[in-house]
Order: C-alpha cells, then structure tokens, then sequence
C-alpha cells in the first residue's frame, strides 16, 4: 500500500526527521487559517496518491492568508492525473539552497535493501536515472551489519554532499532505515530533501509503501489500507479475501493461480477481446469461493460475459463441476458464463456441466474465444 | 536422472500437524517420498500418518539423518523456520508459504545463502522429480517421467503446460516451482544451471511472469547453455503498477514488463511460445519429435 505526503510526513514528523510547520485542510477557509498560523510564504500542495502532482497544477505557492485561500480553492475539488483533491496540504515554504534524492528501497536483484542518494533532487528519480545518471549513488545492505556511520559517509561523498551535512545526513539515513524496518516499508522516499538557506536538511516531499505481506503486524497502517482509495470493487474483494484487480475491459475472468489468469486475460487479448478484471480463487476451488467471485465479478455493470478457467491439479474438476452447479443455482446470472475445466477428471466435470446454462469449453484457446464472442454478441 | 529431489531425499516436514501439512505429507508419501519425520513445537513424541513429529529440526535431523525440508508454517512463523533448517543442517529447504514480509525473507535470503543452503520459495508448489520424489503440493498424477526440465514461477501455469506435455507423451525429469515473490531463494538461472549439468534433462522449459529482472538475467546464461530452453511470459497485457496476484508480479517505474523479458529471451535465441498449446509444439521441435 501506497502512503500520501500528509501519512509519510507524520510518520517522518514521529521519528524526528525534520518537516516543515504545516497541516491538512480540507477547505480554502481552512488554508487561509493554517497559512495565517505558519506566517510567511506557504506551499499549498495536493494530497492524492501519484506522482507529477507539480506539473499537473496540484502544488503551489502562496504568498500569504489570502493567496493560500485562492490556491487552496483552486486546486481543491481539481482532478490530479484521476485522483479528485479531497485536501491539500499547507505548510511553510522556506528558501532552498540545494534539492537532494534520498531514499530506502528492496532491490529485488540484489536481494537487500538499498540505499539511493543524489544530489539532483527534486525530479523523478527514474528521471535523475535517466539524464544524470552518475548522480545516482547506490549502497546496498547487509541485513546481518545494518546501516553502519561508515555507510553513510560512503554514499555521501560519492554523492558529493559537502561534509558540514553529513551528521544531519546521517541521523535522516538512520531514521529512514529505521522506519523501512518498524513499519515494513518497502520504499521510504525523501524528494527532495532540501538544504534551506540556514543550513537545514529538511524533508519537502515524503512517499513510502508499505508491504503488504506485513499489515498483520502493522495494524494502525492497515487501517489506513482500509481507507485506500481503490476502485469498490477491489475494496469489496479484499474484504472478501480474494486477490481481484479491476480492468477496463468487458469480459469478467476467474481462475485459479496468479500465472493461470494472468495467461487467461492475456489469451482473451488474443481472441480480441478485453478482460474486466484479474481474480485469482487460488488453490481448492470451494464452491464458496467461486460463489463470493462470481458475486463481485457479475456486480460490476461492465461486465458482458464470464470465463471461468479452472484447472484441476489436486482438486478434481467434478469436485469443481458440483460446485458450479450448485452456485449457479441459487444465483441470477445475467450474462453468458464460459466454463473451461481441465486437469484431473476433466471429461466427468464437462459432463456434469452438459445441459446446463453454462457453456463448456475445451481449451484455453476456445474459452477465451467463446467468452469474447458471448460479450460482442 | 534429475535435479534437487530424488530416490535418496529424506524429508523433514515442518508444520505437519496442520490441516495443509498434513494433507501434503499423505500426498507426497503416496508419490514415494521417503518422509522421516515432522516438526512442530510443542507436538514433540505424536506420530502423524506414522511419521515420527519432533519438537525442534535440529532433533528431527538427529534422529531421522533428513536432508531435505518442507516448510507449510503460517507466514508470521515461516521465516524463522526456515532458518530453524538452516541452523539445523538440511541441504534443501522448500517453503511452501505465501505471504511472508519482504523484509523477513532479505534477512532470510541473505543468511541461507551464506550458509550454502539451498531454498526454493517462498510462495511456491515445491518440486517433483517425476516418478522419484515429490516434494511439495504439486499433484503427482499429471506428471510423467521424461526429458523436459521445467521452472516457472507460477504453480497452475505449470500444471496447464505438464499437463499438455503428458498428453502428447511427453515425459519430465524434474519441475520446479520457484515461486510468485519478489524475494526467492532460488532464481531461474540458478535451476538453469543444474538443468545444463542434468545428463538427463534434453530440454527445458521456464514459465515466466512480469515483474523483476529474472527472466533478463536468465536470457544472459542460456546464451552459454548447451541445453535448448523454450519459454513463455504471462502478464502480456497487465496494466503497470497492480499487483497481479503473486506479490512479485508487478510492472514499477516501467520495468519488468512481458515485452522487456520477450526480447532478452529472443535475443538469447529463446522460442518464446505465445500460448500454452505452443510451449508443447515448440518442446516437441527442440526434442526432435
């Protein structure tokens, strides 16, 4: 899951890594009072989960109370690369001397955690990557040692970070490898964190993602995940415990194993068509499960036809078949629903199914071009 | 022949007094797998499916000389098993769970790895070594004794191609599930590599997905590969960003697309089968049949 500036700051705010004065408000009166509080210039910037916010017009600056009401009015309520800005975060905007990329990631190559610092920050660091990339100095982590001061001096003179910041340096490194490990962050991203004009490193821009893998020890961030601004139908999937990502296409796909649907969507492509979703059941295809999937994946209007692709490995597909059959009996199905079954027993599951409103299909081939010709029909 | 598992693995399995662990153990000792013993702490002196259960591996290894374990713990527990194994002298460690912190498995990864121990997984099926041994949750049925080596990173993906392979008499030597993480114990070209050295492995097939560099850095080892090696990518039309189902699936930054890993494996000189019925044909061609 995917934290906001206003999340990533407060958690950044908690471990001592410094932040400018600043809050959320969810209103202009709201920016005008906090501005007002802060004195001075102010930045008033956009709280939505995705990148670019600054070229899309969702941050900017106000001089003062009455500028920041006009700003706030302007970018709240405006729509951020297909995120409505609900709040906008105000704070103080001080004089920046320098901008500096900092952060903590797992490379899944190298099998660490990896440190990336430059001295081009400010920009994307796929972008520093691309035009300067000998500006971006990576370390990577023993998870055995840790982050030692050595480190820190290391990536800092490669980064050319003159020497008077490396203990603010190297207390921001310290907090921010902290945080990846208390909170399970897979990215910890400070962009920039900028040199002010009395010396200060202080953190702009904060991001961080949380693995998912670890809310079960993470509770106050899962209930931010509950929160997430992510399609209904993948909320309501979630609480179902199925793995559902919502597509812009028209045929609904269940089956089970993240490689097998992944291939099935691929396959509808193929046929012409396009999936409305991605939904893995996983191993053992209990008839309440298929029902649970069947309900979100028919609950969503886009859908014309349904493929269900199963195969059978350890679980046998007239096991598979009876559970089909006795969900669709108890369900109005609406659209044409294709059934490939395969794998153990797969001539007595298609037999079961013969005769029924389900269309049966051989291959994976077959169903994804009957499931494409039943939704163009 | 084969790699990794075979007549001579003897199997610890950790977590064998659950509903999953216990499931498998009567599956895999149905195939032929020499199971010596379980471990579950605080389960140490039952028996399950007669299989003696200890409390700690390292008691497990003592009494039984097990070289090999399966791990079916719950996620907040796997890692520390794993490293119970380690710590406790196996040679192979297969972790089954799915859902284990990234975090867990860099400290996990990283330690196995200096130890010398070999991990596949976590989040994977296992392993079968056809007609020897089976060492996971892949179902023994479908497979058949033969020359094709598989790895795949997705579990039914492989079953979908075993599957068509068997029909057409197509047999398998070993198939190995590495697994739907970001973090793995063992990578594509690491199989690749005892596949190259497996006298009995004539062709192999590698089932890719999106997400990370492993297919890229693979396509730069079966340039050496006396091996033919046919493979195929799924994810061809994910959209970036979304976790297709496996936590390693995902296209960030715009890298580990479908497309990326096609061309390095065709500029490898790799048939990359654009259908599951097309993996057969193409290991057909390369077997010479």
């Amino acid at each position: 899951m995917k934290l906001i500036e206003s999340q990533a700051k407060a958690i950044f705010a908690e471990t001592g890594i410094p932040v400018p004065p600043g809050r959320i408000a969810r209103t202009p009166d709201e920016a005008r009072a906090i501005a007002q509080e802060i004195g001075g210039r102010v930045a008033v910037k956009a709280q939505v989960p995705i990148g670019g916010r600054g070229k899309a017009g969702g941050i900017k600056l106000a001089a003062g109370p009455d500028e920041a009401y006009e700003v706030a009015r302007q970018i709240l309520g405006m729509d951020v690369r297909g995120y409505p800005v609900e709040r906008v975060l105000v704070e103080q905007a001080g004089s920046i001397e320098q901008e500096y990329y900092l952060s903590i990631t797992v490379d899944r190559d190298r099998q660490a955690h990896v440190f990336i610092l430059s001295s081009a920050g400010g920009m994307d660091i796929e972008e520093i990557a691309a035009q300067h990339p000998e500006k971006v100095v990576k370390l990577w982590l023993d998870a055995g040692l840790g982050l030692r001061d050595f480190h820190i001096r290391d990536l800092a003179v490669r980064a050319g970070v003159p020497a008077e910041l490396f203990p603010q340096l190297a207390a921001i490194a310290r907090r921010i490898y902290e945080i990846a490990r208390s909170r399970d962050a897979s990215l910890v991203e400070i962009n920039p964190l900028a040199r002010l004009s009395d010396g200060r490193l202080v953190a702009l821009d904060g991001k961080m993602e949380i693995d998912d893998n670890a809310l079960f020890r993470q509770k106050a961030l899962a209930e931010l995940k509950e929160a997430e601004g992510d399609h209904p139908l993948e909320v309501e999937a979630r609480k179902r415990g199925l793995q559902y990502v919502k597509l812009d296409g028209y045929v609904g796909v269940i089956g089970n194993g993240a490689g097998l649907v992944m291939t099935t969507l691929d396959m509808i492509q193929r046929s012409g068509g396009k999936a409305a979703n991605f939904l893995d059941i996983g191993g053992g295809a209990r008839a309440e499960v298929v029902r649970n999937a069947l309900e979100v994946v028919l609950s969503d209007p886009d859908v014309k036809s349904v493929l269900i692709n199963v195969f059978g490995g350890i679980t046998r597909c007239d096991e598979v078949a009876r559970g089909l059959l006795a969900v669709m009996d108890s369900m109005d199905i609406r659209v044409p629903v294709v059934v490939r079954l395969a794998g153990t027993r797969e001539e007595e599951g298609r037999k079961l199914l013969e005769g029924t409103a389900l269309t049966p299909a051989a291959t994976f081939q077959e169903a994804a071009q009957k499931a494409v010709a039943a939704a163009q029909r | 022949m084969s790699i990794l598992v075979d007549g001579n693995t003897r199997l610890i399995v950790q977590g064998i007094t659950g509903r999953e662990g216990q499931f498998h153990t009567s599956q895999m000792m149905a195939y032929g797998t020499n199971v010596v013993a379980g471990v579950t702490p605080g389960k140490g002196g039952q028996e399950v499916l007669g299989v003696p259960v200890f409390d700690t591996v390292r008691e497990a290894v003592r009494a039984t000389d097990a070289n090999t374990s399966i791990i079916f713990v719950p996620a907040p527990f796997a890692a520390e098993a794993v490293l119970e194994a380690a710590e406790a002298g196996v040679d192979l460690i297969v972790c089954i769970t799915e859902g284990i912190p990234v975090q867990d498995m860099i400290e996990t990864v990283q330690y196995v790895r200096r130890q010398g121990v070999r991990l596949i997984g976590p989040n994977c099926p296992g392993l079968i070594s056809a007609g020897q041994a089976l060492v996971g949750i892949l179902p023994g049925r479908i497979f058949t004794p033969g020359p094709v080596g598989l790895v795949s990173r997705s579990g039914t993906l492989t079953y979908e191609v075993v599957n068509e392979l068997s029909s057409r008499g197509i047999g398998q030597s070993t198939c190995v599930g590495i697994g739907g993480d970001p973090i793995i114990g063992t990578r594509f070209v690491d199989v690749l590599r005892m596949f190259e050295a497996d006298p009995d492995t004539e062709v192999v097939v590698m089932i890719g997905e999106i997400g990370g560099s492993d297919e890229e850095e693979a396509a730069e080892y079966i340039k050496e590969m006396r091996t033919p090696v046919v493979s195929f990518i799924s994810g061809r039309t994910a959209p970036p960003g979304k976790r297709m189902g496996h936590a390693g699936a995902i296209i960030s930054g715009g890298r580990g697309t479908a497309q990326s890993k096609v061309e390095a494996l065709e500029a490898a000189g790799v048939p990359v089968a654009a259908t599951i019925t097309e993996i057969a044909d193409k290991v057909a061609e390369a077997l010479g049949r």
